[in-house]
């Protein structure tokens, strides 16, 4: 029997092609992306202690109606001016023994912002796009005055801490660090942000 | 000079392109390892809204998805077009997301259980009304924190 010279070469040439097709099913196919959102604790089902006595003036209560008109302490605010409104009432410091708060220390408003609730009420009937541009907005009052004391102290920003401490891949002994210090801008302004039942009316 | 006219004498000879399957593999296999697939095909309209104020959902594998919105054009002969919640493939009740959230959390291994996020994919046009009944149901079997999962945007765009 003849040999022959080994088997044939097979022709590689259309590779390319092959790899390219799958390469072009794959670029349409991805979507690289994390989700993100606005991150909020609910309330636990059973009130802590009910017998909590919470002044009036340390609440600022929002309410949101089903045509989406805003109620801020019971009179009319526009959206825009909401954040505004939100960090004035925070940032008040009525009763002095806040030392970093710039707000008008007035009586009438929040003590201090440890002690400040903002209570969150909305309709039914309101549209969710609606709710959650008041979030926002709620949240964003929180991050501003959080940045301006996050700045005062570390001359960085708050959301940049957290954002790098809650990224996975920063270094362990560098996060000891920044978790102390996400902590102690949170305990200068709490985030006590209650979404209550939805109003029945 | 007659030195220099000697080399371009010829034609450019051609780019060799026996490297190009390489190039093109590496790219393949880039994209093949991070791609993510759907996990679940939306039954519902789900056009979330915008915000700024937003944090990323790290970690995949401690999330819970609920979607919520008008089901689709082909499904709202059957289903009508008021919001409906989706649990995995199926439409569902405002009542099944307290169940849908225990099975979920007993499929994941056991130090996650504690620390799951839920994320909510809500359709900006809904009404607040299955958002509250989903937030009681949650708040029920104690899966208290939440994402309200938006796009990454001016938040005012929302309110047309």
């Amino acid at each position: 029997m003849a040999r022959r010279g080994g088997a044939p070469e097979v022709n590689a040439g259309s590779m390319a092609d092959i790899a390219f097709l799958l390469l072009i099913f794959f670029l349409v196919t991805t979507t690289i992306e994390t989700d993100a959102g606005l991150d909020r604790m609910l309330p636990p089902i059973e009130p802590p202690d009910s017998d909590v006595v919470i002044k009036e003036k340390n609440i600022f209560m929002v309410n949101v109606n089903k045509e989406g008109k805003i109620f801020a302490d019971d009179q009319i605010v526009s959206i825009e001016d909401l954040r505004e409104r939100a960090i004035a009432f925070l940032d008040n410091g009525g009763d002095g023994t806040c030392n970093y708060c710039k707000g008008a220390k007035n009586t009438a408003s929040s003590d201090n912002p440890t002690k400040a609730i903002i209570s969150l009420k909305n309709d039914r009937e309101t549209k969710y796009g609606v709710y959650i541009t008041v979030q926002n907005e709620i949240v964003g009052a929180y991050n501003e005055l959080r940045n301006r004391e996050a700045q005062r102290l570390y001359k960085q920003d708050f959301t940049d801490l957290e954002a790098a401490y809650l990224n996975p891949e920063t270094d362990e002994s560098l996060k000891d660090e920044l978790k102390e210090k996400v902590k102690t801008i949170q305990d200068l302004f709490p985030q006590k942000f209650s979404e209550a039942e939805t109003s029945k009316n | 000079m007659s030195k220099f006219n000697k080399k371009k004498s010829g034609e450019l000879p051609p780019v060799s392109t026996a490297s190009l399957p390489d190039i093109v593999f590496m790219l393949l296999f880039f994209f093949m390892t991070v791609t993510v697939m759907k996990d679940s095909t939306l039954n519902v309209e789900n056009n979330l809204p915008n915000a700024d104020q937003i944090k990323k959902l790290e970690k995949k594998d401690r999330v819970i998805y609920i979607y919520a919105g008008k089901p689709t054009r082909e499904y709202q002969k059957q289903f009508g077009t008021e919001t409906k919640i989706q649990l995995n493939d199926k439409f569902a009740n405002a009542t099944d997301v307290g169940d849908y959230i225990l099975e979920e959390r007993g499929k994941k291994a056991q130090e996650l259980q504690n620390v799951l996020t839920t994320s909510l994919k809500i359709d900006k046009n809904s009404n607040m009304g299955i958002v509250q009944d989903i937030k009681l149901e949650l708040r029920k079997v104690n899966a208290l924190k939440v994402n309200y999962t938006t796009y990454e945007g001016n938040a005012f765009l929302n309110l047309q």
